[in-house]
């Protein structure tokens, strides 16, 4: 095992002890990078080679010297005496949907959303989870791939390509759309990444890639320096390889904002305290509505499964191993609104999404297009046309069609009802004087493991039932975590997720640790992802 | 079942949307919007109270929790040249676009 391989808290404890320098970690986490990731994601990238396919490819911006500097500068402040941080030392990784400005001037650093529109876009100010995780001492090693603007759910659809691939499987998705962020954890390139969270956008690719996702409260995290998809979905959160590194990541980037009007007033607890509790008397539920699935079927319809057995069975176990650790698991929980969750998200993202994708004009940032055009109203058609990928467009004129005032109360303004639907199913189930009286819910993450590159790319809907999983929790607001949970009958990661009440992550953390701790026996812990072995 | 997005409808939205489309891109897209209204459709089965509420969003603020509106203080940018760099064109203080289109009103 090499020091990227570590976890965040067991790095930063080495480094305060002097047992290692953050210049080591870095060039142990760099070294690391050049064996597994191959060429970074370009615009112009030609044809995928047979090499391409047994590479990670997590990276579009590799920001080497800008690492260097700052694991420099946590060295100096050891040496000196002084206290370097929280996250001192500690490698991570970007979703490139963050604005992070070239403070050191080296060689430029875009932020570019995997889009050709952004692919020239230097930030001229940084979003506040990364300044607040370098303020901590963290040493960012670079910006990840991600599906283009995040539409998506397997990184297929960047327009910097090659894609990111599962470090379990490189013939499969590492999920998305934080896909490079769960990619470059799992391989041991970064041991932390900022991730940003939609509809699932953290957790299916943690579960898929076999880490720890943490989606928090929506408002819990600032969104300062987030390029907007769905405003009022958007949750950024972090990737780690273990619960306490999610935890001690947490910790530094949540908060009040003041340059983010929704962040909230509500002190952060001390996540990192709370986790070695343990489970005894918490409330834990299990609802049948998340152990079934619906399914696009190609003529368009819709079909209702069971889950999968191979995915239900380690929800089950999990459920068991706590109730053996004292918790109170509370069966039959209704969440009867489950399965609505993707036809509203279809809507309210999509209405939010184009709203957003208003700005990119070819006018003040961004690409413009090269033609000789003699009209502002061409221009703008030319450069969107050209800058945008497929499922951006798809995204603005499902946007426009939903929104348009004469099927606005048709659409918009039901799903709009529709969420307050699911956010009344958490609300029952964790209301303190109700019938359940929930601390957290557990499901699993995902209804399938990785799927195959290629295997539904292309299929909008299908793609989208990716999340029907994660998604209700996105419409609430409410905080939810993917833990690995094994491995399936191919060797692919599988994930279990906690769902809290508002503002609960402390709680969610502390069960998700006391899982942790329960198998940290079992022989699934001990596979290393392929690209490692 | 028709499609509800019909070419017309959707050469419309394109419009709207500032955008220009190959004859396979259109296609290819006009078919995912129809798609993705079949899921959309299944939110038309479910009963709705009346007087449920619209949610703008998951979590609700309390007075408590929000943040007091920030004074309206202008603060200069400091190095706006930074900013005036991102432009495609820029020139001599001035962001340059095409011709904008105008009609001379009778």
């Amino acid at each position: 095992m090499e020091l990227c391989d570590l976890s965040a808290l067991e790095l930063v404890q080495l480094l305060r002890a002097r047992k290692v320098s953050a210049v080591e970690v870095l060039e142990a986490t760099l070294e690391r990078i050049g064996q597994v990731d191959g060429r970074a994601g370009s615009l112009d990238s030609g044809p995928l080679t047979e090499e391409d396919k047994g590479k990670v490819h997590a990276f579009i911006t590799l920001t080497d010297e800008r690492a260097l500097e700052q694991a420099r500068a946590v060295d100096s402040k050891l040496a000196a005496g002084e206290d370097p941080g929280p996250l001192a030392g500690v490698p991570f990784t970007v979703k490139d949907i963050f604005c992070v400005k070239d403070i050191f001037c080296v060689k430029g650093t875009p932020s570019t959303a995997a889009s050709r529109i952004l692919a020239n876009f230097t930030a001229p100010y940084t979003a506040t989870p990364v300044a607040r995780m370098e303020a901590a001492g963290g040493v960012m090693v670079g910006k990840v791939n991600l599906d283009e603007f995040t539409y998506g759910s397997s990184n297929e659809s960047s327009a910097f390509q090659p894609s990111p691939r599962n470090p379990w499987n490189t013939g499969h998705v590492p999920g998305g759309s934080s896909g490079g962020s769960a990619a470059s954890v799992a391989a041991g390139e970064g041991v932390l990444s900022l991730g940003t969270d939609t509809a699932g956008s953290i957790r299916q690719p943690a579960s898929f890639c076999g880490v720890v996702g943490v989606k928090p409260t929506y408002g819990r995290v600032s969104r300062y320096g987030l390029i907007a998809f769905a405003s009022s979905l958007d949750c950024p959160g972090p990737l780690a390889r273990d619960v306490r590194g999610a935890a001690l990541m947490l910790q530094t980037i949540a908060g009040l904002d003041p340059r983010d009007s929704t962040t909230a007033n509500v002190p952060v607890e001390d996540y990192l305290a709370a986790l070695e509790k343990g489970v005894k008397g918490m409330r834990i539920g299990l609802s049948p509505d998340y152990f079934r699935i619906v399914t696009p079927t190609p003529d368009g319809d819709f079909q209702e499964h069971p889950l999968p057995a191979e995915i239900e069975a380690p929800v089950r176990r999990a459920a068991d191993l706590l109730r053996q650790m004292g918790a109170e698991i509370v069966e039959d929980v209704p969440m009867p609104n489950t399965r609505y969750g993707i036809p509203a998200y279809f809507v309210i993202s999509r209405v939010e999404a184009a709203s957003n994708l208003h700005r990119y004009d070819g006018v003040k940032y961004g690409y413009r297009t090269p033609q000789r055009v003699n009209d502002l109203r061409v221009m703008y058609k030319k450069s969107r046309a050209e800058g945008f990928g497929l499922q951006p467009k798809l995204r603005i004129l499902m946007g426009m069609y939903v929104s348009a005032a004469q099927y606005s109360e048709q659409y918009y303004q039901r799903a709009l009802r529709v969420r307050s639907m699911i956010r009344r199913d958490f609300d029952v189930a964790f209301d303190p004087n109700g019938p359940y009286r929930l601390d957290a819910l557990l499901t699993p993450t995902t209804p399938t493991t990785s799927f195959e590159m290629d295997a539904v790319y292309g299929d909008s809907v299908l793609m989208q039932y990716a999340d029907q999983l994660t998604v209700p929790s996105n419409h609430a607001g409410v905080p939810g975590v993917s833990l690995p949970a094994g491995l399936d009958s191919t060797g692919l990661p599988i994930g279990i997720q906690l769902l809290g009440p508002d503002y609960a992550e402390a709680n969610l953390l502390r069960i998700g640790r006391a899982y942790e701790q329960a198998t940290q026996d079992d022989d699934w812990r001990k596979v290393l992802p392929k690209v490692l072995r | 079942m028709s499609d509800a997005i019909t070419p017309e409808i959707f050469a419309h939205l394109v419009d709207l949307a500032a955008l220009e489309l190959s004859p396979e891109e259109a296609e290819y897209l006009r078919r995912q919007l129809n798609n993705q209204l079949k899921a959309i459709h299944e939110l038309e089965a479910i009963p709705l109270d009346e007087a449920l509420p619209v949610a703008a969003r998951g979590v609700p603020y309390t007075t408590a929790i929000s943040q007091l509106p920030r004074k309206d203080e202008w603060k200069p940018t400091e190095k706006p040249e930074e900013i005036f760099q991102q432009a495609p064109q820029f020139d001599d203080g001035y962001i340059i676009v095409p011709d904008i289109p105008t009609t001379k009103l009778d």
